[in-house]
């Protein structure tokens, strides 16, 4: 695919390239009585699929809402690329690499297709003020550059058919894979899937499967996505984090976790007697 | 029954016979309605951006005369009261970033309505408070004085006005339509989360916009006052924006300016040939009736975005 090496102006950023991409760092997070997160752990390496599992209310959106800089932990650290970058908030966390959808799809309703995905390559878009209101020289033709490279990830993703239609009138399915492509248009090293596949049929599941595959193997990206759908974690991830209460309690391979006795009385429920 | 038909449709005849009056009411309704489209243009660039309806933007209007105005009556030269008083909207966007719109991020769209009608008074005051509350004669240099084209009287000043607002309309709609800020200011209208998602610094946006709204409102301030002196009743053109928004669209540029020109032609031209009729003062309903007819028919405006619910 040649997405990756396309990139205008992309290099990696490589302080530390041997390092995790991610380190979560004994991060807690508290809403006021609630401890949604107790002193989480995790490392997410290059290049790998991590799922975070968990019942509900387990914490997930909120780690994934800590990694993009939405909340900020009261405790523990975050470090990216082996910078620490706790406290950051969202626009700067995206100027990083690190991209996401969200659980309830957050599509721009009133735009095209074509152009939510265009707001993906806002980061990498550089300009003036005026120029750009001229719609004059470097703004056009600036324009056009980043047009061809989001029309590589429409075709990449299979929704050419769509392109010029209003967001929101999409089906849910497919407003969820405009979404990654909106993510990918950005290049992300991270990127954060929060349920992809929620409320699709099993034919868009494997649709979307393999896209993020697709996405792992052919850009090398990183991902992070939560999961309610055990077959799909199973089938996809690298590696498995469980989130139960707001703490992790397992974290490893899909058949380890899978064998796991406090992840089975956390999905199953423990006899108390 | 044949008499009353007659009485209504005889103005038209008197516009063919008149050819000349009839085009000189037609520039004074185009005028008149690139002003309102300037009024209309702050509000549809703060909503675009901020999903907000800034009810504070009438007295935004008059608050930037009212600036300008008192440097000027202070011996500050024009120019300089005029840069001056660009510098104090772009403070004003900057602390309204700061202290009305961060904290409330993410709060219901009725709430942010409320802060902006919180403003509204606030400024009111203030401006009253630093510049005083009487009448002023605001004096731009050019002469409020008419020249013959061809039999038409034209109005230098308002000539002025309407070139000057369809400059600034024509460049705030490409800008809008057409550019990478512009795709920016729709998607933080659309969706906040999701623009800090992707890299979209919110604050930054809403500076922009705010001082954008500011600086529309130092030129509709200039215009409306030089032409009907600067003084309280100034915000109250905000209330004549309000059916240029419906028939345009909150969310359009565009919508803005056709919107406008519509009710500034329309509102003229009733008026002046059907006005007697009915005993005159058509031009200060007829915006809110055609608005009205607009709301059953096409509730979201000429250009606006059509509302689309999944049930």
């Amino acid at each position: 695919m040649v997405v990756r090496g396309a990139a205008a102006g992309e290099s990696v950023t490589g302080s530390d390239a041997t390092g995790p991409l991610l380190e979560v760092d004994g991060v807690s997070v508290r809403f006021g009585a609630l401890l949604a997160l107790n002193r989480v752990s995790l490392e997410i390496q290059r290049g790998e699929v991590v799922a975070i599992i968990g019942p509900n209310g387990a914490g997930k959106t909120t780690l994934l809402n800590v990694i993009s800089g939405f909340y900020h932990p009261y405790e523990g650290r975050i470090v990216f690329d082996g910078q620490d970058r706790t406290r950051l908030r969202p626009p700067d966390v995206a100027a990083l690499g690190v991209a996401r959808t969200f659980q309830n799809v957050a599509l721009f309703k009133g735009m095209s297709v074509l152009d939510n995905i265009m707001t993906g390559r806002l980061l990498k878009m550089k300009g003036h003020f005026l120029l750009d209101a001229l719609w004059w020289g470097p703004a056009r033709r600036q324009e056009l550059q980043h047009r061809a490279f989001v029309e590589r990830i429409i075709d990449f993703l299979e929704i050419q058919a769509i392109r010029k239609m209003p967001a929101a009138r999409l089906p849910y399915g497919l407003q969820k894979r405009v979404e990654l492509a909106r993510a990918l248009a950005a290049e992300p090293e991270l990127l954060l899937l929060d349920e992809p596949m929620a409320g699709m049929n099993v034919e868009e599941k494997e649709d979307m499967c393999r896209f993020i595959l697709d996405v792992n193997e052919e850009f090398g990206t990183t991902i992070a996505l939560i999961e309610h759908d055990m077959g799909v974690v199973m089938d996809i991830s690298d590696r498995v984090a469980v989130l139960d209460y707001g703490r992790k309690i397992a974290d490893g391979t899909p058949d380890e976790v899978r064998k796991d006795q406090a992840v089975l009385d956390a999905y199953l429920g423990v006899a108390h007697d | 029954m044949t008499e009353a038909l007659l009485a209504v449709l005889r103005p038209f005849a008197d516009i063919v016979s008149g050819p000349a009056f009839f085009v000189e009411v037609l520039i004074g309704g185009i005028a008149a309605g690139l002003m309102y489209s300037l009024v209309a243009l702050g509000f549809v660039l703060i909503y675009k951006a901020s999903g907000v309806f800034n009810f504070a933007q009438g007295v935004m209007v008059l608050f930037a005369a009212l600036t300008l105005v008192g440097l000027m009556e202070r011996g500050v030269p024009v120019p300089l009261a005029l840069a001056l008083t660009m510098l104090v909207m772009i403070l004003l966007a900057f602390a309204i970033e700061r202290v009305v719109l961060r904290p409330l991020v993410n709060q219901p769209y009725i709430i942010l309505f409320m802060a902006t009608i919180g403003l509204n008074f606030f400024l009111e005051g203030f401006g009253e408070m630093a510049w005083g509350a009487n009448v002023k004669k605001l004096d731009v240099g050019i002469p409020d004085r008419s020249f013959m084209v061809k039999g038409v009287q034209i109005n230098q000043l308002e000539m002025f006005a309407a070139l000057t607002a369809a400059v600034l309309v024509t460049i705030l709609a490409v800008f809008f339509q057409r550019t990478r800020i512009g795709r920016a200011l729709r998607a933080v209208a659309d969706d906040h989360e999701a623009a800090l998602s992707i890299g979209i610094p919110l604050k930054t946006i809403w500076v922009v916009v705010w001082s954008v709204a500011g600086l529309v409102a130092i030129v509709a301030g200039v215009m409306w006052g030089a032409k009907s002196g600067v003084q309280f009743s100034l915000s109250l053109i905000a209330l004549k924006a309000l059916p240029v928004l419906i028939l345009g669209g909150f969310e359009s540029v565009p919508g803005a300016i056709v919107g406008g020109l519509i009710i500034g032609v329309g509102e003229k031209i009733g008026e002046v040939y059907w006005g007697p009729l009915v005993g005159g003062a058509i031009e200060n309903w007829f915006a809110y009736v055609l608005a009205l007819a607009f709301l059953l028919v096409r509730p979201q405006g000429l250009f606006g975005e059509k509302i689309i619910e999944r049930v």
